[in-house]
């Protein structure tokens, strides 16, 4: 018997509200974590583990607000539980910038106002910063296709495009000056 | 050289004047937003980003039902589920609230009558989100179900059980009768008298940030509430009011908003409840709304039926015009009343219209409250205004764009309705978009399902008149200065994405000479920050923006005199740039910043100065003038061209022109950011947003998920080239007008217009879904929308005389109203 409900405190909380103990591993980071087992990864990420930078916009996958990479692939984390997230590399918006700075996205979304309330951005900088690793040269219409799951009420989209092709621009020029091994 | 009031100029003043001229070091620029990279790291902590130790979770209990009468509520289960803290009802706050004065009609949690399905009848605080929404489902609510009303002209007619006890008569909140000039006697004089029916759907704002709130009692008593609130001000006024707390105990902290557009700018039941709670319980306490809670909380755009009739010369001029406007207010009042003025406001600043006449109601109906959606009540007449012009183009054999250009309102004139118009670069707007969308050429010649469409809108910077009547600023920031040269600015303006805290940032920065990354922003709060009454009305770049330059001019006045006398320079020859003040006849001789400041701290004490703004007195006087005044309105104008499938009936968006009138772009970027998210807006609305209920299904929200209320995606969002017009108003900040709601009100109408240059047919609702396109193509008339009008039971319309005919700007008694004419109308 529970010493507590012995002594009149509390009763021990359902079996529901148990909570599930693992390891996940999110921004190239080993996490334990507790979380009860019905929880999305959108919460354990918001709630229990302090990642609030990954939004939530219906928790219904309509949105796109709550994407997150997963082994590199844009994921809407309000439709997968953090009990499927074993032994994946978990990537949000803070796993973006180093001590180096930014990741260009995020300076372009910031410097071309790809960013207004800003809600919407996490998400869309890790769809686009996916789609960079697959072409390093989107056309238009690719972004047009990758971006349609991701909703932005503030832009129009237009200024979200250009910051990506800039950023674009800058990550196959930077490239191509580490190849020509022009930096010591 | 003196300033706007007279007063001589300072020889500091006429120097920062001078310094001005020579050319800006930041405005007009685009440099990134202060709080650019916050928001790209996901380090911008929106509300439901915050949580405190001990912290419970809220839920409300809503009314599945459209109408009825509460007969009891049992709460005994919800309060012994384990993990439960508190629960409340609505006799716990009695007090109502509203964000007008006029229509405080609102409890926290629902005491009498529910209204709409959706309103909140309870609340819990538990341990956590689960055992919250667990125990918000074992509530019980007995209901003794009342006949509900969807339709506003069954409202217009249905008194037995009306939803408030106030307003106008039964379920009339608010009936507007005002005429300016001599209509009937306008129509007599035209050559071509137009009347057509219009009807605007609502749709919602979808912020992708749902509304949450964080309440927190401090150890001293105090209340301390962060918020996604626009409207900081008024949340504080309605806390305080309906707490029974002084509202120097009561802080209220707007979080940056995950977006607004007018959908949080209300005090919300939820935000109360959350406080109230963290009160009884002595914890801090959150909630965070559900997307299908926001869709019930809702404030969005009123639909509207519109009668529009106007009489025309030959050239074209409009002689007068009669506007009808019938407003489905939803179930509590909101900004109802302001939105009923506003839908008949301001159809006189964009063309000559020397007679005036509308007639508005807005009734109570059983679904969620309408208020303020980007446009503000403009958006619906604007839609029907500038269809009719078309139509009337088409009849008098006139080019869309000529019938424009041809008659524009004047700049610096007073409207009939007695609105000072200051600039007005309207003209400028229409040729620069018929020039690049090549509108000469092309309109008209199309190949049948190709189309171009034209429209053009106008918008307040500001409301000249604040919400509570009172003489005080609506506008206040103080700058405090450090001996390091950095500058502290504090103001209570609220930033929702639109870029008000770069606007801020950059304006101080401006008058000193510094960068803005020497600047650090207290907004949004207030217990720390003067008043700002918000962000709305898009008022805050011109008030905030004036306020910020007197703070900056008094704060740099103080350091000039301090470091003219050690540079033994006259101050009026200072100049003040990159963070050095010196003399602008010999540059090399100055001071860093940082040093003048320390000598003006020597001189003066410790620096601390405040600036505010309080628009310029309006000329109307007369009941209702309060709607519509502004310190300056911007211009706007767009060519869209569609391709219409005559098949489907289908709408494609293919390019939109929009040229904007901003006065002068404090920041270009974030002008045209506001320009293109306004045209993306206005594009939803016009093609495929609409807030619609089932009246069959007891007034169920028919679509209250973002996968089923459409809103475009990046594949329905055409290119946009947008143009700005810079001419700037001696009102504005460095002369800059708003940008935020204007740009979006063109494009419903250049939509429809367009689609009638595709197909020739006429659709005069929106959204123009591809439904209704097909409908008009088969029908006789070749158009689809309203056919009825019901009669708004105008009885008592108020006569007021126009500047032309010798007026004041206000209303003497009315005389009896005359009979229409009998003049042929053709519709």
């Amino acid at each position: 018997m529970n010493p507590t409900t012995e002594a009149g405190g509390p009763p021990p909380p359902p079996t529901s509200l148990a909570k599930t103990h693992m390891v996940l591993r999110v921004n190239g980071e080993d996490h334990e974590v507790a979380f009860r087992p019905h929880k999305t990864l959108l919460e354990v990420l918001r709630e229990d583990m302090d990642l609030t930078g990954t939004k939530h916009g219906c928790e219904l996958g309509e949105c796109g607000t709550c994407t997150v990479l997963m082994d590199g692939e844009p994921k809407l984390s309000c439709l997968v539980l953090g009990l499927e997230s074993d032994g994946v590399d978990i990537e949000t918006v803070e796993g973006m910038a180093g001590p180096e700075g930014g990741h260009p996205l995020q300076h372009t979304f910031a410097e071309l106002g790809a960013a207004q309330c800003g809600y919407c951005t996490p998400g869309f900088l890790l769809t686009a910063k996916a789609v960079l690793e697959d072409d390093k040269d989107p056309s238009r219409e690719t972004l047009v296709e990758e971006l349609s799951g991701n909703l932005c009420r503030c832009t129009g989209y237009l200024k979200i495009y250009e910051a990506i092709e800039l950023a674009a621009q800058r990550m196959r020029e930077k490239g191509s000056s580490d190849e020509g091994g022009s930096h010591v | 050289m003196s300033d706007d009031n007279g007063t001589p100029l300072s020889p500091e003043q006429q120097g920062l004047r001078d310094q001005l001229k020579e050319g800006y070091n930041l405005i007009g620029k685009s440099p990134i937003k202060v709080d650019g990279m916050a928001k790209t790291t996901g380090e911008t902590k929106f509300a439901d980003d915050l949580s405190l130790p001990r912290q419970l979770f809220v839920k409300l209990h809503r009314s599945h039902v459209a109408y009825a009468r509460i007969k009891s509520i049992d709460t005994s289960k919800a309060e012994a589920l384990p993990g439960v803290v508190a629960v409340l009802t609505g006799e716990s706050l009695p007090i109502p609230f509203g964000i007008l004065p006029v229509s405080q009609d609102e409890h926290a949690l629902c005491i009498d009558k529910v209204r709409f399905i959706g309103d909140p009848v309870a609340a819990v605080a538990a341990i956590d989100e689960d055992v919250a929404f667990e125990a918000m489902q074992l509530i019980h609510v007995e209901y003794e179900k009342l006949d509900p009303v969807f339709d506003p002209a069954k409202a217009l007619l249905n008194n037995e059980e009306p939803l408030h006890d106030y307003g106008d008569d039964g379920n009339v909140h608010k009936r507007v009768s005002m005429n300016f000039g001599d209509v009937e006697g306008a129509f007599d004089d035209a050559d071509l008298v137009l009347e057509e029916k219009y009807f605007f759907e609502g749709n919602t704002h979808l912020p992708l940030e749902q509304h949450a709130t964080l309440a927190w009692r401090e150890p001293d008593g105090r209340l301390t509430v962060w918020s996604c609130t626009q409207t900081p001000h008024y949340v504080h006024k309605a806390m305080s009011n309906v707490l029974e707390m002084p509202p120097s105990r009561v802080r209220i902290i707007a979080t940056p908003n995950g977006g607004g557009f007018g959908g949080k700018s209300d005090p919300f039941n939820h935000e109360i409840v959350c406080a109230k709670l963290a009160l009884i319980t002595n914890r801090p306490c959150k909630i965070a709304l559900t997307r299908e809670e926001v869709f019930y909380c809702h404030r969005g755009r009123h639909p509207t039926l519109m009668n529009m009739k106007v009489g025309f010369r030959k050239d074209g001029q409009m002689t007068g015009m009669h506007f009808q406007s019938l407003l489905d207010g939803g179930g509590y009042g909101s900004y109802g009343v302001a939105s009923t003025y506003y839908t008949g406001a301001l159809q006189t600043v964009t063309y000559k219209l020397p007679n005036y006449r509308f007639d508005g109601v807005r009734t109570f109906t059983n679904k969620p409250p309408c208020g303020p959606k980007r446009g503000h009540g403009t958006p619906q007449p604007r839609f029907a205004l500038e269809v009719h012009l078309d139509r009337a183009a088409h009849e008098l054999g006139i080019d869309p764009a000529d019938i424009r250009l041809n008659h524009l309102c004047p700049p610096d004139s007073i409207t009939a309705n007695w609105l000072k118009v200051g600039s007005m670069g309207l003209g400028p707007c229409i040729e620069k978009v018929v020039e690049a969308s090549g509108w000469r050429e092309r309109y008209g010649k199309l190949p049948h399902g190709k189309g171009l469409g034209l429209a053009c809108s106008s918008y307040i910077s500001g409301a000249g008149l604040p919400i509570y009547w009172n003489a005080m600023p609506h506008s206040g920031v103080t700058v405090q200065l450090d001996r390091g040269g950095g500058v502290a600015v504090f103001c209570g303006e609220t930033e929702i994405g639109q870029g008000s805290d770069t606007v801020l940032a950059m304006c101080v920065a401006e008058v000193l000479g510094i960068e803005l990354e020497d600047i650090r922003l207290v907004v949004g709060d207030t217990h720390t920050t003067p008043v700002d009454l918000g962000s709305y009305s898009s008022r805050v770049t011109l008030m905030m923006g004036n306020a910020a330059f007197q703070a900056a001019e008094r704060a740099r006045e103080m350091i000039a005199k301090a470091a003219g006398e050690r540079l033994e320079v006259p101050s009026v020859r200072l100049r003040f740039a990159e963070n050095r003040v010196f003399d602008v006849q010999d540059p090399e001789h100055g001071l860093t910043f940082a040093k003048a400041v320390q000598l003006a701290e020597t001189k003066f004490g410790t620096i601390a100065v405040a600036g505010s703004y309080t628009p310029p007195a309006t000329p109307g006087k007369y009941r209702g003038a309060g709607v519509g005044p502004s310190p300056a309105y911007s211009y706007s104008a767009a060519v869209i061209q569609v391709d219409v499938d005559p098949e489907t009936g289908e709408t494609v968006v293919e390019k939109i022109w929009v040229a904007h009138d901003i006065g002068q772009s404090i920041n270009e970027m974030l002008v045209i950011g506001q320009v293109e998210g306004g045209v993306y807006m206005g594009l939803g609305e016009a093609i495929m947003e609409e807030m619609t209920y089932r009246p069959n299904r007891f007034g169920v929200h028919k679509i209250p998920s973002m996968l089923e209320y459409k809103s475009p995606t990046t594949y329905e969002m055409p290119p946009v080239e947008t143009f700005l017009i810079e001419d700037p108003d001696p009102n504005g900040p460095f002369g800059a007008k708003e940008v935020g709601q204007g740009p979006l009100l063109p494009i419903m109408p250049a939509v429809a217009n367009a689609v009638f240059d595709a197909v020739g047919v006429r659709v005069d609702e929106i959204p123009v879904t591809p439904d209704k396109v097909l409908k008009a193509m088969t029908s006789k008339d070749k158009r689809y929308g309203p056919t009825k009008y019901p009669d708004l039971k105008i009885t008592d319309t108020m006569y007021v005389k126009t500047l032309e005919q010798g007026g004041d700007g206000t209303s003497p008694r009315p005389p009896k109203a005359p009979t229409s004419s009998g003049k042929k109308v053709s519709s």
